[in-house]
């Protein structure tokens, strides 16, 4: 099992006949992935290799039985694109663009307030559920099927801490990268709830960095929530203090937000945090053999 | 992207939010003018920097005279500032801005900023404006009133009640107030703010509310919509590596240490500085490519970091994800023929198009040290850099 995207996810590209929506569309496919449909205003009717092109969303769905969407249409408008895929009912929308304008996805947000889409991004790398599904930009080989859960607000270090894995023989169930912008569809506390549900998942690993709280969020979730273990890296401990924003800034985000708050906040709540990024793979595994012997026991 | 307080004051004013009369100068002739322009004194001088924090090194003096206010510039015109926020070398003085000296007792405090979590703009007050509203804060967070505003029915007037009323502000007041935070509110949301701040929002005796200070900052990546606010960014402001950076949608950040790296991803760029400093070296700066770099940014990414003479040694540690390995492969080389590279470079390369990638570093003449994995490229930029250091740099 895996959460959220399976062998069964339908997939409609956004952006399919652009130069990264047909390179990933390409990799997606070789990955496995069911690209049902592909959509690009002014293209409905033709077909992109062996896909169907609409002009809409809603063509695309009707037509193919699309439930997924991955998003590359450029920044000014995939706020549009999204609230498209979202109108057309489908259940998990991934944007991989990046620079989206804040008060873009501020309207996003808005739109999707009643909406039982799931947002996954924007400015992620996507999701995989290794074996079965990717719809996202993230180098396929890379992962190996397993019973790791995997949540990160980084891109590449995402693949970093899969290799990682990979290369000590631990698949990973899913992995999901949440998106590094202000303002994001699911968080890490959204995914760590369907981690803590899926029956196939061991453990998680949750990959931050400094800014925001949404490590934070998911030690307070971890702590009154869940059972399975959660192995952490904060990124940034080294960095310098960020850019200032004004006093507004330091004064609504209290004392969060650095990294050292950030390790305080999810040791405290019983995550195993790990500094140094080349051990993330080893103290999964350590993590993960504890547990078996506490079993065994 | 930061702009000035002079061209914040100039948008606040066509946002119909009172400033204090002014003029600005870049000379002390014009400095005199200006002040002879106000008046009557006293006059308060100001330096306009990119930094918060100037008051308190002497960027801002309030004089009596406009032959006073002269003297004042010819100190400071041409020097740099270095405030608290302002990183080590400081930030020039090019220009002032001359207003008139507006002294009250009553200092509030009024910002608007993004919140990430409930995902839209928040309003925050408070009566206790000034230099020190943040030490104020954290000691009593209570005297900082916020109202989330929802945008699809905008801020509303219950909410601006709210405001008023949670500052204990003057009952005759809170027309004026409400009518300037809306205001705040309508330009954050028309020009992309990331920040809109007034701090201190002063009451004269007539009643009427002056905005004394002003800062606006914006989403970098709402400006193609914003060419009037684009062109308002002051590039003396910024580190010149810095500038020539964004030119190509590069993400560099000047450091002190001797180890360049180029990586691909905030997240990992930032993981790999804190691996260069656990394996004792120090990272000359942060550089991140990004997802989409092309073959032209990874070049333009090499000559940055040629450029910093503190660089003794090169990391370069990508993961290809969106960026495929063969076209970092190619910058790389094009890079290190074209600049006539003699620093060791230390390359960790995994990803999409791996195989072409590694391929295309082997067959270059250039000598480059590959290693496998972040542990293994650890030792090996140790081992550079103390090399390097043994050669006597």
């Amino acid at each position: 099992m895996s959460i959220l995207i399976d062998e069964n996810t339908k997939v409609v590209v956004q952006g399919i006949t652009g130069g990264e929506g047909a390179f990933h569309t390409a990799q997606m496919k070789e990955y496995g992935t069911k690209i049902v449909a592909g959509v690009t205003p002014g293209k409905g009717g033709l077909r992109h290799g062996d896909v169907p092109v609409f002009n809409t969303v809603r063509d695309a769905v009707e037509n193919t039985g699309a439930n997924a969407s991955a998003i590359f249409v450029p920044p000014p408008f995939a706020a549009d694109a999204i609230m498209e895929a979202v109108d057309a009912g489908l259940e998990i929308v991934v944007c991989l663009t990046e620079g989206i304008p804040t008060l873009d996805m501020i309207s996003v947000k808005q739109f999707m307030k009643d909406s039982s889409s799931k947002l996954i991004g924007p400015n992620t790398p996507g999701i995989i559920s290794p074996g079965k599904c990717k719809i996202g930009v993230m180098a396929g080989y890379i992962h190996t099927p397993g019973r790791v859960g995997v949540i990160s607000r980084s891109g590449t270090l995402t693949y970093e801490v899969v290799d990682q894995l990979t290369k000590l023989s631990i698949g990973q169930s899913s992995c999901v990268g949440i998106g590094g912008d202000p303002i994001i569809g699911m968080t890490f506390v959204d995914i760590l709830g369907y981690f803590e549900k899926d029956r196939n998942t061991d453990i998680v690993v949750i990959i931050g960095e400094i800014g925001g709280h949404a490590e934070e969020d998911a030690a307070e979730f971890f702590r009154k929530n869940m059972s399975k273990p959660v192995v952490a890296f904060i990124a940034g401990i080294t960095a310098p203090p960020g850019r200032r924003m004004g006093h507004a800034g330091a004064i609504i985000t209290g004392g969060k937000g650095g990294a050292r708050e950030k390790i305080d906040a999810l040791e405290k709540a019983g995550i195993t945090v790990v500094k140094n990024p080349s051990e993330i793979g080893e103290t999964v595994a350590r993590v993960l053999a504890v547990r078996k012997s506490t079993y065994r026991l | 992207m930061k702009i000035h307080e002079y061209q914040a004051k100039a948008l606040f004013h066509l946002y119909g939010i009172p400033i204090p009369r002014g003029h600005i100068a870049n000379t002390p002739e014009d400095t005199l003018k200006a002040a002879q322009a106000i008046k009557k004194g006293p006059f308060v001088v100001k330096a306009q920097i990119h930094s918060g924090g100037r008051g308190k090194v002497g960027g801002i003096s309030i004089v009596e005279t406009p032959v006073e206010a002269e003297a004042f510039a010819s100190e400071i015109l041409g020097t740099r500032l270095i405030t608290e926020q302002s990183g080590g070398g400081g930030k020039p003085v090019h220009t002032l801005l001359i207003e008139e000296a507006l002294l009250s007792k009553t200092e509030i405090y009024v910002g608007i900023v993004i919140d990430r979590t409930k995902g839209c703009p928040v309003i925050l007050a408070s009566a206790q404006g000034g230099m020190e509203i943040e030490e104020a804060v954290r000691e009593h967070p209570e005297m900082v009133i916020t109202e989330m505003v929802n945008t699809a029915v905008g801020l509303r007037s219950f909410q601006l009640n709210r405001i008023c009323y949670g500052i204990h502000l003057d009952a005759k007041l809170i027309k004026r107030l409400s009518d300037i935070i809306l205001n705040l509110y309508r330009l954050f949301l028309d020009k992309d703010c990331s920040l809109a701040e007034i701090n201190p929002l002063v009451v004269k005796n007539d009643g009427e509310m002056v905005a004394l200070d002003a800062k606006l900052n914006f989403d970098d990546n709402a400006l193609y919509r914003h060419p009037d606010i684009a062109a308002l960014r002051d590039l003396s402001q910024e580190n010149p590596l810095e500038i020539e950076a964004s030119k190509y949608n590069l993400n560099y950040i000047k450091l002190q240490g001797s180890v360049g790296c180029m990586v691909n991803g905030a997240g990992l760029a930032m993981a790999t500085m804190d691996l260069i400093k656990l394996s004792g070296a120090e990272p000359a700066n942060f550089l991140d490519v990004g997802g989409g770099a092309t073959t032209e940014m990874v070049r333009e990414g090499f000559k940055l970091l040629l450029s910093d003479e503190d660089v003794k040694v090169i990391f370069i540690n990508i993961f290809g994800g969106i960026l495929r390995c063969d076209t970092l492969a190619q910058g790389v080389v094009e890079a290190a023929h074209e600049l006539h590279v003699t620093l060791p470079i230390v390359i960790r390369l995994e990803g999409t198009n791996v195989g072409e990638g590694r391929k295309i570093l082997a067959e270059s003449d250039l000598k480059f040290t590959v290693a496998s994995g972040l542990g293994d490229a650890a030792t090996k930029v140790a081992a550079a850099v103390n090399a390097s250091k043994s050669r006597g740099f």
